[in-house]
């Protein structure tokens, strides 16, 4: 029974760890290819684009699969797992970020950029005084929507050995010890498949409504304000 | 929109920008030379290991692989439409009783994973003596989450035409199943094409999931081929061919989702929607909402 919390308990850190890792190289990654997108100058423009639509129109799966068993390969070195499978995530979600990002800047109107530009401030200061600031209230709920998606993404990495809450079962049925006495321990033990990924399924669920109640939460929030 | 931002650059902001665009080229051609040395130190360009494509047999395995991903696509797609519509009408419903419970069928199949419901259909229903092909279990789960976040983007189409249009249907006197049939949906799917066919793209994606409960799909072709001992494990090759092929059909079905969304921006007869970019779903249909939102605040300012 130790042993299975111990599973557990991994596995929720190897979710955490995906989904946290993930999403700060997603941000930083994310934010620095949408500001390539909307910047002056044409070639970061044509990078950022191609990226963006390369790596949006690759499976995940195979972006993992890549970092997985082809990265590994090149280096010649071994390589952690779950930092392979979060730097993936973290490619993966950061095409979602910058599309936000630059959806955002697009839907501060055009005359806010406008007046500013009239009032002689430099593209720096037009994009940090005034449309950035704006741009956030509106990106912050489809932000919210990349990191749901993100959540749920950290499951693909139960595919390439990395121990976290979509791998748990077939972790748990290799470990199993324990006998269950009872339909709750049956569960926990991985003893019963079903009822362990209804467990896991349901935990998902909480988690990702968890998440869109904060989004309507800063939804509203913001948009009160404008 | 990018053009408000900056002014018609002057000699040291475009002494600046082509700094700046050097220093990009350099950081990608540095990434592309540390690929290709890469590549090449490891021996991923020797012939042994790209021989095993000079065989017919090898080609059919990839077009079986091919073929598994499509027919998964192809019977989730249609599949996924369906759901939709039922999931979406019953979200449009006037009974509480209806819409209620489809609502929460909704927000549950967008909330699990894929992946976990792939599995719980492959590993979970064993248990309780219903035994599921990976194709079923891909096929079911697929439908199950495109179909909810398909209802999600045709409801969302629904609520936003006008009201005008609705009542207008009532005072010639159609019934409430009139009035849905003939004039909300069409407009509703006309408005929300790109949303639907990048939805779609979502679900071709999401095949490739398939390889990790042991559907053999292209993806799982590829890692079976790469691992075949005799032609020196052309892991790399292999990875790259086959997603080229992924890429590829992505990229086409997206190039499709881009053109039909162009074209409606010039039909007179389509709602002006902006369903921005595509893309992801759950972002697509939210940024609709704000976007709505956004719209009324906007007419408030100007």
């Amino acid at each position: 029974m130790d042993e299975v919390g111990h599973l557990w308990w991994q596995a929720i850190e190897g979710t955490l760890v995906l989904f946290f890792a993930g999403g700060v190289i997603a941000l930083v990654l994310g934010f620095i290819v949408g500001a390539m997108r909307v910047s002056p100058v044409p070639i970061a423009r044509a990078v950022g684009t191609v990226y963006v639509n390369w790596i949006r129109n690759t499976p995940l799966t195979l972006v993992m699969f890549f970092f997985a068993f082809c990265i590994p390969i090149l280096l010649g070195q071994r390589i952690n797992a779950i930092m392979l499978a979060t730097i993936a995530l973290g490619v993966y979600t950061a095409t979602y970020i910058a599309e936000t990002i630059r959806s955002g800047v697009n839907t501060v109107p055009v005359g806010q950029a406008e007046a500013a530009r009239a009032l002689g401030l430099g593209f720096g200061q037009v994009m940090s005084l005034v449309i950035l600031p704006q741009a956030f209230r509106s990106v912050v709920p489809p932000m919210m929507s990349v990191l749901i998606a993100l959540l749920k993404n950290t499951t693909v990495a139960a595919g390439f050995s990395v121990l976290n809450l979509g791998s748990v079962t077939a972790y748990l049925s290799e470990h199993r010890t324990a006998s269950a006495d009872n339909i709750f321990q049956a569960m926990v033990t991985g003893e019963n498949q079903l009822l362990t990924l209804l467990l896991i399924a349901v935990i998902f669920v909480v988690l990702v409504l968890l998440l869109a109640w904060l989004q309507r939460v800063l939804e509203r929030k913001w948009k009160v304000e404008r | 929109m990018s053009s408000v931002l900056y002014d018609v650059p002057g000699p040291r902001a475009r002494l600046r920008n082509r700094v700046l665009g050097v220093v990009t080229i350099l950081v990608v051609l540095a990434l592309i030379g540390l690929t290709v040395w890469r590549l090449y130190a490891t021996g991923q360009f020797t012939a042994q290991k790209w021989s095993i494509f000079g065989y017919t047999a090898i080609w059919m395995r990839i077009l079986d692989g091919l073929w598994h991903t499509l027919s998964a696509f192809i019977v989730a797609g249609v599949g996924a439409l369906i759901l939709g519509f039922i999931l979406a009408v019953g979200r449009l419903s006037d009974h509480a009783w209806i819409r209620v419970p489809v609502g929460w069928i909704v927000e549950i199949l967008r909330a699990i994973p894929v992946l976990i419901f792939m599995m719980l259909m492959y590993y979970g229903l064993p248990t309780v003596g219903i035994k599921v092909t990976p194709y079923v279990a891909v096929v079911v789960a697929l439908i199950a989450y495109n179909g909810s976040v398909l209802a999600e983007a045709i409801r969302a189409g629904v609520e936003s035409l006008p009201r005008g249009q609705k009542e207008a249907g009532y005072a010639i006197g159609l019934r409430k199943n009139g009035v849905l049939r003939l004039i909300l949906l069409p407009q509703a799917v006309r408005a929300m094409m790109p949303v639907i066919i990048s939805q779609l793209v979502v679900a071709l994606k999401d095949t490739a999931l398939g390889f990790i409960i042991t559907y053999p799909e292209l993806l799982y072709v590829i890692k079976l081929l790469g691992t075949q001992i005799q032609y020196g494990s052309p892991l790399v090759p292999a990875a790259i061919v086959g997603g080229s092929i992924y890429v590829a059909l992505c990229l086409l079905l997206s190039y499709v989702a881009y053109r039909v969304e162009k074209r409606m921006r010039r039909s007179p007869k389509a709602p002006h929607l902006d369903p921005g970019d595509g893309g992801d779903p759950t972002t697509a249909t939210e940024r609709i909402a704000v976007r709505r939102g956004l719209g009324k605040f906007d007419g408030r300012q100007a």
